[in-house]
């Protein structure tokens, strides 16, 4: 270490030793949660890839079932997750300026907009049970036939848009769980004043996995919801 | 800039914005509009996503330009598994 070529900050406990600067410590965290987002983006791409076969095989069995989907509820809970966004993205603010309080109370609001979250697609879950719309044995689309008769549907192909509709709500839904967990575990590391404007770095990229899961919510409301909502003729 | 902190005034506009186009897309899919529906839903969701991206997500900040690399990487993967699949389903019928 004769002739160190840049400063080490003595001053900033976070500081790993093979990295220069906070700035580029906290570059290099953020890129590598990026790398496990792109990874996450493949892991999603293979069921958008199977919703978008079989949505162009089966357009009507598609429509139909779209309509069968609770659109209050759905839209409810897109803003749901938008509103849990806004309180991860200050709270990663908070912890850069320091403010434990602020980031502990935060946290807790995205917890709860999380579990909320949950609580709806539960009730939604629970419809589509009670409705026989869940694929299986017991699968019953005769209820959709009556209800949308200028849409002609086949039910064994009616049963593909539910096995989507709850595979991929609920690969999301698993995420979301995960994503509490997370924001659990960074509640209390919070609570005991772990983070402030020299060490924030998990709070920065769980705030990146948060918001990625809003994203992929941001393209399932659209393509599961909203598929044919237009007035029938 | 990663240190960089934004004033907490542009995560409540983003916020205002985001809500908004929930609104819009769900409202515009109740009006009949033919095959520019699922465009229509499809543009607003990704303007959605670029807006959290850009400014939730802080890439419109960071000074590593790697991280959109990855990014534009990432999505052009997808495109590649999107498009490819498509012109083989989409030109055969199935089976």
């Amino acid at each position: 270490m004769s002739n160190t070529p840049v400063a080490v900050d003595e001053h900033t406990p976070g500081l790993q030793h093979h990295f220069a600067s906070m700035d580029q410590q906290q570059n290099a965290v953020s890129l590598g949660m990026w790398l496990f987002l792109a990874t996450e983006i493949m892991f999603f791409g293979g069921m958008f890839c199977a919703y978008l076969i079989y949505r162009h095989a089966y357009p009507n069995e598609f429509a139909a079932g779209s309509r069968s989907i609770d659109l209050i509820l759905g839209t409810v809970n897109t803003a749901v997750l938008i509103c849990s966004s806004l309180t991860v993205a200050l709270s990663v603010r908070a912890a850069q300026m320091g403010k434990r309080t602020l980031l502990v109370g935060l946290l807790t609001l995205t917890i709860l907009f999380g579990l909320v979250f949950l609580g709806i697609k539960g009730v939604e879950w629970y419809a589509k049970y009670k409705e026989h719309h869940v694929p299986g044995a017991s699968f019953d689309a005769s209820d959709i036939v009556r209800d949308y008769p200028q849409i002609p549907i086949d039910q064994p192909h009616e049963q593909i848009f539910f096995s989507l509709y709850f595979a991929m709500t609920g690969l999301h839904a698993l995420h979301m769980i995960i994503g509490v967990g997370i924001f659990v575990w960074l509640t209390y590391t919070a609570w005991k004043g772990r983070y402030g404007p020299g060490y924030y770095a998990p709070v920065e990229i769980s705030g990146l996995y948060w918001h990625f899961v809003d994203i992929v919510w941001i393209y399932l409301f659209p393509l599961l919801y909203l598929i044919d909502r237009k007035p029938l003729k | 800039m990663s240190e960089h902190i934004v004033p907490s005034k542009t995560y409540y506009a983003i916020w205002i914005l985001l809500l908004i186009l929930t609104g819009v897309t769900a409202w515009v899919s109740t009006i009949d509009l033919g095959p520019l529906n699922t465009i229509v839903a499809l543009v607003i969701a990704t303007s959605k996503a670029l807006i959290v991206t850009l400014f939730f997500m802080h890439v419109k900040y960071t000074s590593e330009k790697m991280t959109k690399v990855v990014i534009a990487c990432a999505v052009f993967w997808l495109l590649i598994l999107l498009a490819l699949s498509m012109t083989d389903y989409a030109t055969r019928h199935l089976a």
